[in-house]
C-alpha cells in the first residue's frame, strides 16, 4: 500500500504540489490523471524518491520515502519497477542485456541458471522471444516498451510505475501495452500505478483514479463515476473534444447512461410520448473496462425545455443542461 | 637519382616513421588515460551531473580551457624543465612525448567529458529508479553508452597528435613531419616532401577508416 499524505514540493517559487493526499491499494490499477504540467508525473516521481519532496509523508507499507536516506531508499526503489515514456533502454546492450541491467546494480549474477531461466521468462511474458539480441534501435516503439516493462520486472517488484508509458505509441499499440500491463497485474498480483494524460488508458485499465489539476488532487474515485458525469469544469474541459462544438441557440441537454438506464430506449420513447422535435448534437459510447458507459447531447426548442426536463428526470437517466 | 641516395631515402623514413608511430601511440595512450581523470569529475560535477558542485566544476572547466588555449610551439619550449624532470632529458623522441601528452589532455578530456554528457538523461534516470548508485551509473551507463562517441574522439585526437608531432621535431623528436621540414623544405628535396606527405595521407586515412569501422561495429 502506498499512501500519500499532504505531500507538498516547489521549483523555485513555482508550487507543483500543494498538498496531494491519496492511498493505492494493494493489487489494483490506480490512474493519476490531469492535464500535462498538473504535476501528476512530479508525484510520481516522489514515490520512487528520484524526486524530493518538500512536506508531508509518503509510506510504501508503512516505510518512509526519504531520499535522504539513501540506502532505505534504494530498498523501496527495487520494490517499485518503472517504466517511461521514452523507454529509456540502454542503446548499446540488447533486449537480453537491457533486462538484465537492473539485477546488475544489485550484485545478482546475470550468468546464474536461476537469473537465466527468469530473464528469458520475462521476455516470454512481453512476447519478445525472437528478439532477445536484437538492440532497442532495431526495436519497435511497441517493443521498446515491452522490453522496459521486462526489466522493470526483473527484481520481484511490488509495485510498477508507469510514466505516461503510452503516450509515445500509437492506439493500436497502446492497446496492446495496457492488456500486458492488466495481465501482469492480475496474474502477478503487481499493485500499478499509471500516470497519464490519456482517457484511453484510464477507460481501459484503472480501477480508481485521481484527478490532479494544477498541483491537486481535484476527484478521487471510479473512473465510470468521474468521468461519465463530471461536477467539476476542469474536468469537463479534460475530456471535451474540440469535435463537442454544440448548437448555439435553443437548449442542450447531455443525458447519461450509467448503469441500469443505460438499456432503457429512452430517446425513442421520448420523441414518441411528447411529439416534439430534437436533434441529437452528438452521442458517445465508452469502454470503462468491460462495462458500457454512454452519453448524448440533444438539442431542444427553448418552449420545449419544462416537458423534456420532466420526462427525463421520470426515466433513470441522468441529466443535466448544458450551458 | 642513384640505388644508394634511394636506400638511405628509405632508412630515412622509414626511422621517421617508426618515430612519428611512437610519439603518437605513447602520447595518445597517456593522455586518454589522464584525461578520463577531469573528464569524469566535469561530468559529475556538472549542473545536470550526478553531483553537482558548482566551483569544482568552473574551475576545472577554467583551467582546460586555459592548457587548451596554450599555443603548441609555446607549450614545447615552457614544459622543457618538467620534461627533463620525468624523461630525464629535454631532447629526443620520448621526451617529445610529454609536451605533446600535456597538449593532448586537456583536449581528450574536453572531448570525452562532451562524449559522457550526451549519454540520454532519461537512461540515467531509469537507472537510478532502479537504485544504482552513482558508481554504477557512472561505469555502467555513462561510459558504457559513451564509448563510441569517445572512440571518435580519440580517432579525432590521434590525427591532431601527428600534425603536432611535426612540431615536436623542433625539440629533436624526430618523425615524418621533421623530416618533410628538415629535408624536404630546409634542403629542398622535393621526393623527400612528397613521399612524407604521401605517408601522412595514407596514415590519416587508415586511422580514420579503422576508426569508422569501430564505431559501427560497437554503436
Amino acid at each position: 500500500m502506498i499512501e500519500i499524505s499532504s505531500v507538498r514540493k516547489s521549483f523555485r517559487d513555482v508550487d507543483v504540489l500543494k498538498g496531494i493526499s491519496l492511498t493505492i491499494e494493494d493489487h489494483e490499477i490506480y490512474g493519476i490523471v490531469g492535464q500535462s504540467g498538473a504535476g501528476k508525473s512530479t508525484l510520481l516521481r516522489c514515490i520512487n524518491g528520484l524526486e524530493p519532496y518538500d512536506s508531508g509523508e509518503i509510506t510504501v507499507d508503512g516505510a518512509l520515502v526519504n531520499s535522504r536516506d539513501k540506502s532505505a531508499l534504494r530498498g523501496l526503489q527495487k520494490r517499485m519497477g518503472m517504466i517511461f515514456q521514452n523507454f529509456n533502454l540502454l542503446e548499446r546492450l540488447d533486449v537480453y542485456g537491457n533486462i538484465a541491467l537492473p539485477m546488475k546494480f544489485w550484485g545478482i549474477n546475470t550468468r546464474s541458471q536461476e537469473s537465466r531461466d527468469k530473464i528469458e521468462e520475462l521476455i516470454r511474458l512481453v512476447g519478445l522471444e525472437d528478439k532477445a539480441h536484437m538492440k532497442p534501435r532495431q526495436l519497435s516503439g511497441g517493443q521498446k516498451q515491452r522490453v522496459a516493462i521486462a526489466r522493470a520486472l526483473v527484481l520481484d517488484p511490488q509495485f510498477l510505475l508507469c510514466d505516461e508509458a503510452t503516450s509515445a505509441l500509437d492506439p493500436e499499440i497502446t492497446k496492446g501495452i495496457l492488456a500486458l500491463l492488466q495481465k501482469i497485474n492480475r496474474e502477478m498480483g503487481i499493485t500499478v500505478v499509471v500516470v497519464t494524460h490519456q482517457m484511453e488508458v484510464v477507460k481501459q485499465i484503472c480501477g480508481r483514479v485521481a484527478f490532479l489539476y494544477n498541483g491537486s488532487v481535484l476527484s478521487q474515485g471510479r473512473p465510470e463515476e468521474m468521468f461519465i458525469k463530471p461536477a467539476e469544469k476542469e474536468i469537463q474541459s479534460f475530456l471535451r473534444d474540440k469535435s463537442e462544438l454544440l448548437p448555439r441557440t435553443g437548449v442542450n441537454i447531455q443525458v447519461f447512461f450509467v448503469g441500469e438506464g443505460s438499456n432503457e430506449p429512452v430517446i425513442t420513447q421520448m420523441a414518441r410520448e411528447l411529439g416534439k422535435d430534437f436533434s441529437i448534437c452528438w452521442a458517445k459510447l465508452e469502454d470503462f473496462r468491460e462495462n458500457v458507459y454512454g452519453s448524448l447531447v440533444l438539442n431542444i426548442d427553448e418552449a420545449d425545455r419544462e416537458q423534456v426536463c420532466n420526462f427525463l428526470s421520470s426515466k433513470k437517466v441522468a441529466w443535466e443542461v448544458l450551458t | 637519382m642513384g640505388i644508394a641516395s634511394t636506400t638511405s631515402m628509405t632508412g630515412v623514413i622509414l626511422t621517421a616513421l617508426w618515430q612519428t608511430l611512437y610519439m603518437v601511440f605513447w602520447s595518445t595512450l597517456l593522455s586518454v588515460l589522464i584525461g578520463f581523470i577531469p573528464a569524469i569529475i566535469l561530468t559529475l560535477t556538472a549542473p545536470d551531473g550526478l553531483r553537482p558542485i558548482r566551483p569544482v566544476y568552473e574551475i576545472l572547466s577554467f583551467l582546460v580551457n586555459v592548457f587548451r588555449s596554450f599555443p603548441f610551439v609555446i607549450l614545447l619550449v615552457l614544459v622543457i624543465p618538467f620534461t627533463r624532470l620525468v624523461v630525464g632529458k629535454a631532447i629526443g623522441t620520448t621526451a617529445s612525448i610529454v609536451p605533446l601528452t600535456l597538449s593532448a589532455i586537456p583536449f581528450i578530456a574536453r572531448i570525452i567529458e562532451t562524449a559522457l554528457r550526451e549519454t540520454d538523461a532519461g537512461v540515467i534516470e531509469a537507472a537510478k529508479s532502479f537504485g544504482a548508485s552513482n558508481w554504477q551509473i557512472l561505469w555502467r551507463v555513462y561510459i558504457k553508452e559513451s564509448i563510441p562517441r569517445i572512440l571518435n574522439g580519440i580517432v579525432l585526437l590521434i590525427i591532431s597528435l601527428v600534425g603536432y608531432s611535426a612540431m615536436a621535431g623542433t625539440v629533436g623528436g624526430g618523425g615524418i613531419g621533421d623530416i618533410a621540414i628538415r629535408f624536404g623544405y630546409q634542403q629542398y628535396r622535393t621526393d623527400y616532401l612528397v613521399v612524407c606527405s604521401i605517408i601522412l595521407i595514407i596514415f590519416v586515412q587508415l586511422i580514420q577508416m579503422i576508426g569508422n569501422h569501430l564505431y559501427k561495429r560497437l554503436s
